[in-house]
């Protein structure tokens, strides 16, 4: 520990703090365009100089370690000199078209030069202009705003893992570049416009749009993947404009992935926003009251086991518990959320969870992956699982197709067969699992959503168990999501009771009457013609284009949803804004039908209806927290680990930017497609 | 990179290191350390120029070229590129046969810098610095200080330094190269180094 004062104040700091650290923790802001606390220190922008007792000239506080007795001034006339200069040498070539920038009002840049900044210039030389640059269809650029804090090339290189960006030139010549034309092929690029401290990469969709602060802004949840990244969702009337990430150490850190940040576009496109009824083979518009009487007729005399529900991947707790409510007063017990057929065993929670936890990964000193493509299904834990790589010491294996993490991933097969090879020893990998002290397996839904997946779950807990990775202070099980309503659906025991029908029988059409929660991941138009369908969501996307019956529900934006991540994390999203037109909160619409079919609900309020989540499961009793660390018991998932077919995993996401009803409906995504994966691309059309 | 500079360097698809360009790389690697192979992209990229010096006759770097030294040295492609685009010395553009690289910094300017430049302007026919001439033959850029102000000024050529120019021993030098004869580098006075211009003034047995 290293004792200094900061403008007088007397703290202690730990060995190699820098000096802008040590005033952070003193309580003394430091302005900065280039230092930033989850990138390497980069030292070029110096608006951060401080004055250092017994060093002649001002220092760039990011840069310089602190020592023993050190009297650093914050504060001083040199300080506040040093300051101006800096901001009147940036201002020099930065243009002043603050009125017409889309980070004006949110622009440090501007925050600063209130501070430091002069209200008149000095310079008579023309200012230089820099050409902009092609970023693809997600990162507007006016370079001329640029001020070379390298912010963006170090995000891209370091967290991101795909190093496209650069400084190009030198001097007054020095470009941030691709050098050759090319768009960003990152998941995470849109955090680099919130990495930017001024209006040099701002976001395309959002071009001049809005003001941020006619925003409204509320707290939230992403559901576009099993992260739960924490979000604040930006809107102006009834629309939503914006969405950010939130900093969340636990989960996202500050990373918002690119699906998750663009997609939202979809949330104006092909929405449900009145009931319809399907008269003749052709779907007219509705009232609620005869939506709800065509069901309920229809239900009239069928018995409990032919009728069947099946939870969709964007769904809240709240309406998915309210459907099994409702079905159990039915008398049905076929519920499914698994819309995949991952063969998930929902006997016991850590069989389905991300045991490790986000934050834990980089406590790990190995990792196994199974069938999964992080990059693809959730690019801001990828990002967790490079910053344990990047910090070194950590093999990480994979079987499954050859693909590109953005960390060094060895190859160790394809299929399951692998993991027998892995088991016996065979491969030298195992030895560098063995040899790890808290080593980690991470099971994805390739692995699981397939004929063998019980087997494939059972194996790879074995392997779990065989090499140390389930002890009373080390969970290294894991199980990676895709889909943002699956743990809560587990959790509540949204799966076929005993005997009950699972999904692929109900799609078969072993029930006469399907409600559909959102459930649109499978060919819905394959349900045979004798199935009375009900589609509850809100997107008009495969469900909604076989129903029988259309109730128009809300976006995850618009309304409260508990969601619980792939960690087992139950995190509360929020309303910002309200549905359209008749759509409404899916949990009140399920608990308005229940009184038309005369099985009431027994919850009037959200309230209420949290109370009965929590009853049903402790989990959504802790909103943001997990349960107790550690595995407690060893005993492995029903499912005969040798049981294993040869066949390769095949990843689920094979066009990360088109995954759901909201992406599939949103014009920026179908951009991003077109960029990306064009081959795709032309095959939708 | 400019678009335009960036279309024309694509216009070289393939580069690939030649018989001699390859038995110079081992050299070149080993003086790092394993794992710090990229401090070699500067000797690489020297390399690969000197190999378009000798295969086209232009000394220059296409990106091809970057990219099979960041291949090479496993790295981004993007951190060549900073590098390449860092040092006037890496030309991304095809330049002349000879290229022209007159100091016009304060001490060759105040010994006469200028009539250099004028000279090679008149023989070479070229407007303005980074042209090329219409032969093909001849490129002159500007640059800084070369670090042989005492015998300001100086005007190199490829990587030759010709020290003590004026007009005509500019024009006679471009007019040699013309011909295919390359005169030795060094003063165009005759002095050894930087001995003075004017004979000894030092130990001339006078008691001086």
């Amino acid at each position: 520990m290293v004792k200094l004062s900061v403008d007088g104040i007397e703290i202690e700091v730990p060995n190699g703090t820098s000096v802008l650290q040590a005033a952070e923790l003193a309580g003394k802001e430091i302005p900065r365009f280039c230092y930033h606390e989850r990138l390497s220190v980069a030292g070029n922008c110096r608006m951060c100089l401080v004055e250092v007792d017994k060093v002649p000239k001002p220092v760039a506080s990011c840069a310089w370690p602190v020592a023993n007795g050190m009297v650093v001034k914050t504060d001083s006339p040199m300080v506040r000199n040093g300051r101006r200069g800096v901001m009147e040498f940036l201002l020099i070539n930065h243009p002043l078209d603050c009125p017409i920038c889309d980070q004006g009002g949110e622009c440090d840049l501007q925050d600063e030069s209130m501070g430091y900044g002069w209200d008149r210039s000095r310079f008579r030389e023309p200012k230089r202009a820099v050409r902009e640059k092609d970023f693809g269809p997600l990162v507007k650029t006016v370079m001329t705003r640029c001020i070379h804090c390298t912010r963006c090339i170090r995000f891209l290189a370091e967290v991101a893992g795909v190093p496209q960006l650069g400084a190009t030139g030198r001097g007054e010549d020095m470009e941030i570049d691709t050098h050759i034309k090319l768009a960003l092929s990152s998941e995470l690029s849109g955090n680099i416009i919130d990495l930017c401290p001024v209006g040099a990469l701002t976001s395309k969709p959002y071009a001049f749009i809005a003001r941020s602060w006619e925003l409204a802004r509320v707290d939230s949840i992403d559901v576009l993947d099993a992260v739960g990244t924490n979000i604040s969702v930006d809107s102006r009337g009834p629309e939503v404009l914006r969405v950010l990430p939130r900093i969340n150490d636990e989960v996202n850190e500050e990373w918002l992935a690119d699906k998750s940040r663009f997609a939202i576009d979809g949330l104006k496109h092909r929405r449900l926003d009145r009931p319809w009824i399907r008269r003749n083979s052709k779907l007219v518009p509705a009232s609620w009251d005869d939506a709800f009487h065509v069901i309920a007729a229809r239900l009239k005399g069928l018995s409990g086991e032919k009728i069947g529900a099946i939870a969709g991947d964007l769904a809240d707790a709240e309406s998915m518990l309210a459907l099994k409510d409702l079905m159990t007063a039915l008398g049905s017990r076929n519920l499914d959320c698994r819309q995949d057929g991952a063969r998930l065993d929902a006997s016991r929670r850590d069989f389905y969870l991300l045991n490790t936890t986000i934050a834990g990964i980089e406590q790990a000193d190995a990792v196994l992956i199974l069938g999964a493509d992080p990059r693809r299904e959730a690019p801001v834990l990828n990002a967790r699982i490079r910053k344990r790589w990047v910090a070194g010491n950590f093999p990480v294996g994979l079987i499954g197709p050859a693909v590109d993490l953005t960390y060094h991933a060895e190859l160790l097969g394809d299929g399951p067969a692998s993991l027998a090879r892995l088991l016996a020893g065979e491969h030298p990998f195992a030895a560098k699992l063995r040899a790890a002290k808290r080593p980690m397996l991470i099971l994805g839904e390739a692995a699981l959503a397939r004929a063998d997946g019980a087997a494939v779950l059972a194996a790879a807990w074995r392997l779990a168990a065989e090499f140390g990775m389930l002890r009373p202070d080390w969970h290294g099980f894991n199980v990676l999501h895709t889909a943002a309503a699956r743990v809560g659906a587990l959790d509540l025991g949204f799966v076929p009771g005993a005997g009950a029908k699972d999904f692929s029988a109900m799609r078969a059409g072993a029930v006469d009457l399907l409600w559909l929660l959102g459930a649109d991941e499978f060919d819905a138009a394959r349900i045979p013609p004798a199935v009375f369908v009900v589609y509850q969501g809100h997107h008009g996307d495969r469900g909604a284009a076989r129903a029988d019956v259309i109730l128009p529900g809300a976006a995850y934006t618009e309304k409260h949803g508990t969601y619980v991540n792939t960690e087992g994390r139950a995190q509360r999203g929020r309303l910002a804004v309200y549905p359209p037109g008749e759509a409404r909160e899916d949990w009140r619409i399920l608990r308005a039908f229940s009184a038309v079919v005369g099985h009431s609900l027994p919850y009037d309020d959200l309230e209420s209806l949290r109370r009965r989540l929590a009853a049903v499961h402790p989990a959504f009793a802790r909103i943001g927290s997990l349960g107790a660390p550690g595995c407690a018991d060893p005993t492995g998932p029903a499912g005969d680990p040798a049981a294993v077919l040869p066949t390769p995993f095949s990843y689920p996401i094979a066009n990360y930017y088109q995954t759901d009803p909201i992406s599939r409906a949103s014009p920026t995504m179908a951009r991003c497609t077109e960029t990306f994966s064009p081959r795709l691309a032309q095959a939708a059309e | 990179m400019i678009e335009k500079e960036a279309l024309e360097s694509l216009r070289v698809e393939q580069f690939a290191f030649d018989e001699a360009s390859e038995a110079a790389i081992p050299a070149i690697l080993t003086k790092y350390p394993e794992g710090r192979q990229a401090s070699a992209v500067l000797p690489m990229l020297d390399l690969a120029q000197r190999q378009m010096r000798r295969t086209t006759g232009s000394a220059w770097l296409p990106v091809a070229a970057m990219n099979e030294v960041a291949e090479r040295l496993r790295m981004p492609p993007i951190r060549v590129y900073e590098v390449a685009t860092f040092y006037l010395m890496f030309n991304r553009r095809p330049i002349g046969k000879f290229h022209l690289q007159v100091c016009t910094t304060t001490p060759c300017w105040l010994r006469g810098s200028d009539e250099v430049v004028a000279a090679c302007r008149k023989s070479t026919g070229i407007a303005g610095w980074g042209e090329t001439s219409k032969d093909g033959l001849f490129t002159m850029t500007e640059v800084e200080c070369l670090g042989a102000c005492v015998n300001a000024p100086i005007l190199q050529v490829n990587d030759d330094f010709y020290e003590d120019m004026d007009g005509p021993a500019t024009e006679n030098l471009l007019a040699a190269l013309r011909h295919g004869d390359v005169p030795p580098a060094g003063s165009a006075l005759g002095r050894q180094g930087s001995a003075p211009a004017d004979g000894r003034t030092t130990l001339l047995g006078n008691g001086c």
